[in-house]
């Protein structure tokens, strides 16, 4: 008996159309306003960006809109180091963090994947109720923690470790800080989930043939994690591009990142359209670790069939 | 063959943990500090916390965003169980993936696109901003996580309970809403709590498509929390973990014992 044939196509329809009409609603179509917007011009007008649909023009009127758009937006965007150094900052400060996770997130997972099996359900809440609870207000404990009369310094000139406080806020160092902290469950936990379905069998092989430990860790553990490493690289590495809230907090002035600056030129210079072209583009660059991850879940559950 | 995690592996967890908890606690202590001075400690007080409750613009934010966190938890539940249904029982049919990523996708989407392109299309059908588009938002972005939530109970669960009440005559709804969901119930919930806490703690979204008097909790703390630190701000951060921390808490057990439930039939 298959189950996907007991459907009929009236339940089918049920379950579907509420989720496809509100994501098609919602999720699709302001994409098509965004591409569409990013080929506007920015004007004095409300709402700021021109041509605008008269309403009842009809086809003309939609003719006329669509042969007001031109690629401006993006020339002045991919010639203008301005918001060049933005995205290129936005790509380096993500890239940097997501090797800096890594580095941190994994003996973390390699550990929580190795307690005893009765001590993992609470290492893993350990790890996921921090992440329900405000990520605002994490990232805010921060400030009270770096700030050069802060927590840390005190703690470090109390110690007799510094002679003065260490500028540490508002610099990009305060930023790695921050993202570290605050997507670190997302690295953590794929890596954990490879490395508890792992197999012991492969290792007390390696070692019944004279392998050593580092050394089966190295040719047996780490190469078949690498599933979960690639999902949390990505998984972090994506909405890191577009991180806001953290470099405003903890980076300060200094370091723009394209989220800020897309948020600048929204709030700041009301300019929708140059917002839109930035948000366009960021899509398409994002789109390919996207689209690797999503192939990477394909794969994944075909070998768990 | 050793199998435990060894001391490289407990000095890995401690100082790992460390760094996730002392941060909060941190906050939480000094929330409790009677100096302006935030860093430095002044004694122990509780009138930040008596401060929170005649503070109405704090007030009005905080039952803003529980209104909106409440409809479009709701919301992201019906459409997330929907999807992850559809996405577990219906086979390969067409547009399986294009519906999968346009609920996955806002999951790892950054905040900053999701929200202006929201933004663009209230804009364009003229719908004012408010409460509602607030909710409408929110729920667009957490239906995600709540269909990977049921998703996962759906997957783990035996079928032949529905095939056998299907065998026994129920139609496939009825033996969905009869059977399958009382057993993935506590999935729901888990879900609608989490799309609950992301709703509450959503900053970027919420600033783009709020408008005049649809101010929401993050977005007043942020305000603040521009300025310097605070110790309101300590304070309404204290409550605020220790409500989702009890959120989660209750899901947690709630789950765990659906699944001692259903191992025990």
């Amino acid at each position: 008996m298959s189950a996907p044939h007991a459907f009929g196509r009236a339940a089918r329809f049920a379950v579907l159309s509420p989720p496809v009409v509100f994501l098609a609603l919602f999720f699709l179509a302001p994409f098509l306003f965004v591409a569409r917007i990013s080929l506007s011009q920015s004007t004095r007008a409300q709402p700021p960006y021109a041509p605008q649909y008269e309403q009842g023009s009809g086809l003309e009127g939609l003719r006329a809109v669509l042969e007001g758009l031109n690629f401006e937006n993006y020339a002045t965007i991919l010639s203008d180091d301005l918001y060049l150094s933005a995205f290129l900052t936005a790509l380096r400060i993500a890239a940097t963090s997501t090797f800096l996770l890594l580095l941190i997130a994994y003996p973390i997972a390699y550990a929580m994947a190795r307690a005893r099996p009765a001590l993992r359900p609470l290492l893993l809440a350990l790890m996921i109720v921090p992440f329900w609870t405000s990520f605002l207000i994490r990232i805010y404990a921060w400030i009270g923690i770096l700030k050069p009369e802060g927590l840390l310094n005190q703690a470090l000139l109390a110690l007799g470790l510094i002679d003065a406080p260490l500028e540490i806020l508002n610099t990009e160092i305060a930023i790695y800080i921050g993202i570290v902290y605050a997507y670190l469950p997302f690295m953590v936990l794929p890596i954990y989930a490879v490395l508890v379905a792992q197999s012991h069998d492969l290792l007390e092989a390696a070692a019944d043939l004279g392998c050593p430990p580092w050394k089966s860790f190295w040719l047996v553990t780490v190469p078949l994690s690498a599933p979960g490493v690639a999902a949390g690289c990505l998984l972090v590495f994506i909405p890191c591009v577009g991180e806001f809230v953290i470099p405003d907090l903890l980076g300060g002035s200094e370091t723009l990142m394209i989220g800020r600056q897309l948020w600048s030129e929204f709030f700041g210079n009301r300019d929708w359209p140059t917002a839109s072209a930035i948000a366009v583009i960021l899509v398409i660059i994002l789109l390919i670790p996207f689209l690797i991850l999503r192939r990477l879940e394909a794969r994944g559950e075909e070998a768990l069939k | 063959m050793k199998r435990g995690m060894g001391w490289n592996g407990v000095l890995a967890l401690t100082l790992g943990f460390a760094f996730i908890y002392a941060p909060i606690l941190l906050l939480i202590l000094f929330s409790f500090n009677d100096s302006r001075l935030v860093t430095v400690w002044g004694g122990f007080t509780t009138r930040w916390y008596q401060g929170l409750a005649s503070n109405e613009a704090l007030m009005s934010a905080a039952w803003n965003s529980l209104r909106v966190g409440v409809a479009s938890a709701t919301i992201a539940t019906v459409m997330g169980a929907l999807i992850a249904l559809a996405l577990a029982r219906f086979g390969k049919f067409r547009g399986r993936g294009a519906l999968a990523a346009m609920a996955f996708a806002p999951v790892v989407m950054p905040e900053v696109i999701t929200a202006l392109s929201l933004l663009l299309l209230f804009v364009a059908i003229d719908l004012d901003r408010g409460a509602l588009t607030i909710t409408i938002a929110h729920a667009t972005f957490t239906t995600g996580f709540v269909a990977a939530i049921v998703g996962a109970r759906l997957s783990l669960f035996d079928r032949s309970l529905e095939e056998a009440a299907m065998d026994l005559g129920a139609s496939p709804l009825f033996a969905i809403a009869l059977v399958t969901l009382p057993l993935i119930a506590p999935a729901i919930l888990a879900g609608w709590m989490l799309a609950f806490t992301l709703s509450l703690d959503d900053l970027v979204i919420a600033s783009f498509v709020s408008g005049p008097g649809s101010t929401t909790l993050p977005m007043r703390i942020y305000s603040q929390a521009r300025l310097g630190v605070s110790p309101d701000i300590n304070a309404v951060g204290s409550v605020l973990i220790a409500v989702v921390t009890v959120a989660v808490l209750t899901a947690t057990v709630a789950l765990k014992r659906a699944g001692e439930g259903e191992r025990a039939a």
